[in-house]
């Protein structure tokens, strides 16, 4: 076995246990920490790919701000923060079918796919291709999902500002 | 084989962790120094001898020495994960440093993104020992940081990302090597801050913004011992709250060589060819990360601390749109001359 085998599995291990522990878990909170290993787990899969820049992409955008909206999300909402709310197992049938159907799916595409094993090689450079292919051959899209960030985020904003029509009271 | 080259892999990234211990032990005396000198005292004077220079020693051993409280209703393994992730965090960064010309942990051609990113594990990790707690001093404290450190995440990432620019790479060893040698104006080294004005102006927003991410006063409102009774730590005792006390001084150290290497010209000499080489690389870059370090705690005793709306509005609203309207200027620059 060699060191990257035993990092893969390791890894892997991560991911799955921590997922887990997230399905399963009764306290939110320590849920929303378990997806936090389950993504580091990912990101450290991405790097075994030598896909540095999603790997750190993936750390930087749901570790560092999903994760925390999800946190901030929690303990806001929650009152008072030592009897939070308990997750509970609601619609168990469907929920069952659904997980059947969507694995059933999953391991359709396993077995049907040609797998083929490349030997990989580091490559040399891992962002400067990406930015010249989004900085020409992609630039309609990469402009249009800036557009499309930017007008979410005046959306947020403009249901966060609660437009008041009464003229402002003097304090 | 396999056993020989982990060991190898663990040799060398004891190399950081060590660099990092013996400024951790220093710098906490030479803060309490740098504190004393500002406010006309002089500080520890008595442990081991010359201006008590063991002093961090003997509070180690105190430390040691202290009961590991975990409040009753706290959640117990999070309460004893939360520093040792934090730790991780900011020791992970470590890693695309490059200390001198031929000592890097990883030469990754992400390097400055992988640290950007590793880091904000840190907010994570604060919101966790907060949370788990069970205090509300401490989950004020762990709310806080959360916003302060997502916020000015924005200005840190746009000031780096303006010297990326002229530089033309995120792998730090590459950015180090292009600011080698002494053309500026005949005789100045080329470091970046030298050859862009505009670039200055990225430094002053670069280092306001690592202040507030290092938790720095007058951005050190997680902690603030006068309203919050030190914020996320307030429950941690003798290890773990020196655990949670070198992931911070760790942090301070990282963001500083960080601007070195972007601003400063890492290991690079600033007389050319005098006084270069490996070893001189090594002594350049963390006199210049240290003298960073300096500024850093010159600021704490010098300036009062900002309120949190001040805070949220100095971000948002001026170093924010400034650091774009600078990116945008440098750009300009670069794209003329």
């Amino acid at each position: 076995m060699s060191l990257t085998t035993i990092l893969f599995y390791l890894f892997a291990l991560l991911t799955l246990g921590s997922a887990t522990f997230m399905v399963f878990s009764r306290n939110i909170v320590h849920a929303a920490f378990a997806m936090m290993f389950t993504l580091l787990g990912v990101a450290g899969l991405y790097v075994l790919l030598y896909a540095d820049f999603i790997a750190a992409t993936q750390i930087l955008v749901y570790v560092g701000g999903i994760l925390i909206l999800i946190l901030f999300g929690i303990m806001l909402t929650t009152q008072g923060f030592t009897s939070g709310f308990k997750t509970l197992t609601v619609n168990l049938v469907p929920g069952i079918g659904l997980a059947l159907l969507a694995s059933a799916g999953l391991i359709y595409v396993f077995v049907s796919s040609p797998w083929t094993s490349v030997s990989m090689e580091a490559p040399k450079t891992t962002i400067t291709e990406m930015g010249m292919l989004l900085m020409h051959e992609y630039m309609l899209p990469f402009q249009v999902t800036g557009l499309l960030l930017l007008v979410a985020i005046i959306g947020a904003l403009l249901m966060a500002t609660k437009i008041s029509h009464k003229p402002k009271k003097d304090s | 084989m396999i056993t020989e080259s982990i060991l190898l892999l663990l040799l060398f990234a004891l190399i950081p962790l060590i660099i990092i211990l013996i400024y951790a032990l220093f710098a906490i005396w030479g803060e309490r120094k740098v504190a004393g000198f500002i406010q006309d005292r002089l500080g520890p004077m008595r442990v081991g001898g010359w201006h008590g220079w063991a002093q961090s020693f003997a509070d180690l051993l105190k430390l040691i020495q202290k009961e590991d409280i975990i409040p009753a209703n706290a959640d117990r393994f999070l309460f004893r994960l939360a520093p040792f992730i934090m730790f991780a965090a900011s020791y992970a960064a470590f890693a695309v440093l490059p200390f001198s010309s031929s000592f890097i942990g990883s030469n990754l051609d992400i390097g400055v993104f992988f640290l950007l990113a590793i880091t904000s594990l840190l907010s994570i990790s604060v919101i966790m020992g907060g949370w788990a707690s069970n205090n509300k001093w401490s989950l004020f404290g762990a709310m806080r940081s959360a916003a302060q450190m997502v916020s000015y995440e924005v200005p840190t990432i746009m000031s780096v990302l303006s010297v990326i620019v002229v530089a033309g790479s995120l792998n730090l060893m590459t950015v180090t090597e292009m600011q080698s040698g002494n053309d500026t104006l005949g005789f100045l080294p080329n470091w970046l801050i030298l050859q862009n004005p505009f670039l200055i102006i990225a430094f002053v927003i670069f280092f306001i913004s690592i202040l507030a991410e290092a938790h720095r006063v007058p951005f050190d409102l997680p902690e603030s011992e006068s309203e919050l009774v030190a914020g996320f730590q307030t429950e941690y005792s003798g290890m773990r709250w020196a655990m949670f006390m070198l992931a911070e001084y760790a942090d301070m150290l990282l963001l500083s060589l960080l601007g070195a290497v972007l601003f400063f010209g890492g290991w690079n000499s600033p007389f050319g060819d005098f006084m270069a080489g490996p070893a001189w690389g090594f002594f350049w870059f963390m006199l210049k990360g240290l003298l960073l370090v300096f500024v850093m705690m010159w600021i704490r005793w010098t300036l009062p601390r900002y309120r949190v709306d001040q805070l949220m509005y100095l971000c948002w609203s001026i170093l924010i749109p400034l650091s774009f309207l600078n990116f945008v200027l440098i750009a300009l620059w670069e794209m003329i001359f």
